[in-house]
């Protein structure tokens, strides 16, 4: 008998088959969920999020000069459809470099759980726009994304739902200080992206 | 002159035969499980370096809920095995411990994951 202790047929093989075949299929389901949950802990791409927080501060300084308010909106919104791009590629480079399933593993589970908050964030732009109120965008995307990070990494590292709380706290400011909006959205999407997701690339593997 | 990394290879084989991965079936028909791998808390690390590249102590600590002295016991005993490499080094002032599942370790997974499938089968048969 080896210092590891029992053997493994003495906790499985003298039992009756009924119970060697549950504690097999026990195994095999902490094995799947072991590895899901390690792959949702850090499916979560901090380079995507740093070059999405570039992408946002360019914006900023784009949308900061805008002739109209329909303008300045129009460059997030393409901003918006630009870092969404950024964070599903990253997100697929992130989970093929941990040899991850990419359409049915961690990384499309936690695109899933961030769906809900951006789809709702899309419905609420169009209502928004329609009633003339675009000092309301900028509270309304800050803290709709910010639930999404904060829900979607609430399995992951914790720098991830931090992120997200954050975000919410931004977006609550932008809705008390509207003439604030664009420097706060700057502040959100750029540079606590690139704070965070420098972070999360440096220590949780990219 | 000596081969290093083939006496590397041949230490961890023969921990690993010590710890009971090459044990006899006993005529009995059922599988063998792999004792390295068996203990929970050795599964639940090799399982995790399975679905990431590389996973810190911390990380790793975390998601197992174990503490810092049961998850380095079992880490070591994994790298004893060949089965996880492990790479010491600093961030900042701050000391990190980074491990990933070797070729050896994804195969003795592969292989109690089939041993488990057959026990299975035969349990079912033995009814």
């Amino acid at each position: 008998m080896s210092r590891t202790g029992h053997s493994a047929r003495s906790t499985l093989g003298q039992e009756p088959p009924a119970r060697l075949e549950a504690g097999a299929d026990e195994r095999i389901r902490y094995i799947r969920d072991t590895m899901e949950r390690a792959g949702t802990f850090t499916a979560v791409p901090g380079w995507g999020g740093a070059v999405m927080g570039v992408s946002a501060l360019v914006t900023a300084l784009v949308a900061a000069r805008a002739p109209s308010p329909e303008a300045w909106c129009r460059a997030w919104i393409v901003d918006g459809v630009v870092a969404f791009g950024i964070g599903c590629a990253a997100i697929a480079w992130k989970a093929r470099r941990a040899r991850s399933p990419v359409v049915r593993g961690p990384a499309i589970r936690f695109l899933l759980t961030l769906a809900p908050p951006l789809a709702t964030g899309g419905v609420l732009t169009g209502v928004l726009l329609t009633a003339r109120r675009i000092d309301l965008l900028p509270g309304t995307w800050l803290l709709l994304y910010g639930t999404a990070v904060a829900t979607g990494g609430a399995a992951s590292v914790p720098a991830v739902p931090i992120l997200g709380a954050l975000l919410m706290a931004t977006g609550t400011l932008a809705f008390a200080l509207p003439a604030a909006g664009n420097v706060l959205m700057a502040a959100g999407f750029g540079m606590l992206q690139i704070a965070f997701g420098l972070y999360i690339a440096r220590r949780h593997g990219g | 002159m000596a081969d290093p990394s083939g006496a590397r290879k041949r230490d961890a084989e023969s921990r690993r035969a010590k710890a009971g991965r090459i044990a006899p079936a006993g005529g009995s028909g059922m599988p063998d499980l792999d004792r390295l791998i068996h203990e929970r808390v050795r599964l639940g690390i090799v399982s995790a370096l399975a679905a990431n590249a590389s996973m810190t102590f911390a990380d790793l600590k975390r998601l197992l809920g174990v503490t810092d002295g049961n998850l380095s016991v079992h880490a070591r005993k994994l790298e004893e095995a060949g089965y996880v490499a492990c790479a010491k080094g600093f961030e900042g002032r701050v000391p990190k411990t980074e491990y990933r599942l070797t070729r050896a370790g994804r195969e003795a997974l592969e292989r109690y994951l089939s041993h488990l499938d057959a026990l299975i089968r035969w349990s079912r048969a033995g009814r």
